[in-house]
């Protein structure tokens, strides 16, 4: 592990598309990226024993999930050559149909930015200790699990 | 010695809190799993994993007295 900064990925609430938009727009000055490839994580209204889920809450546990954002960012630079990579994760609640995860790579050839984002991806999901609380329209829950 | 234990998600719901400091007189985290056991009988069938000083640990992981939570299934994304 290098000895760079960790960072905070997480960010209160849904993730705009007026932000995601931004993202994009910030990358036309760094010319030499010939492709990028973004992933969004959407609160699916899934169905349960005939209830629906309204929003998932998050919590985590951030300072281990920040290291483990910081590896997974680390290996992905070892593994794939990429000119940069950005990860946004939501905290608190997102409600069905917005935006809880946004995964952003780019390069200056496509076909690494394909496999480097489902790495990443498929990362996150089985190493990262976020939790999600998934909020029935009646009030009810249910803890969401990754598979 | 004196040690924190941080709960997340459905375990924090069994502990109905997120944090706690207890005096630990033994030596594994079987031995600490034993404890909690008895002080929460509803964690006995719930899926979780620990992590001490932030990386996970195996049952049979020697406590040191660093940063310790139960961790329940992953989620993000």
């Amino acid at each position: 592990m290098s000895d760079k900064k960790i960072k905070n990925v997480f960010k209160q609430g849904a993730i705009s598309s007026e932000f995601i938009g931004e993202s994009i727009a910030k990358h036309q000055t760094k010319t030499s990226i010939g492709a990028h490839n973004i992933f969004l994580g959407q609160v699916r209204a899934d169905i349960m024993d005939g209830k629906t889920v309204s929003a998932i809450e998050y919590t985590a546990y951030e300072d281990m999930a920040n290291a483990k954002f910081h590896d997974i960012r680390e290996a992905t630079f070892e593994k794939f050559e990429l000119t940069c990579m950005h990860i946004y994760h939501s905290l608190g609640t997102v409600k069905a149909g917005e935006i809880c995860l946004f995964v952003f790579v780019s390069s200056p050839r496509r076909k690494v930015v394909f496999k480097a984002l489902e790495y990443i991806v498929e990362e996150i999901k089985a190493q990262v200790p976020v939790f999600g609380k998934e909020i029935f329209e009646d009030d009810t829950h249910q803890w969401k699990v990754n598979n | 010695m004196t040690i924190t234990i941080k709960y997340f998600g459905l375990i924090a719901e069994v502990t109905k809190q997120n944090e706690e400091t207890i005096d630990f007189s033994g030596q594994s985290a079987t031995e600490l799993l034993e404890y909690l056991f008895l002080k929460y009988p509803d964690l006995k069938n719930k899926d979780f994993q620990v992590a001490q000083n932030q990386e996970l640990v195996a049952n049979d992981a020697i406590i040191t007295g660093q940063e310790l939570a139960l961790l329940p299934p992953f989620a993000g994304g």
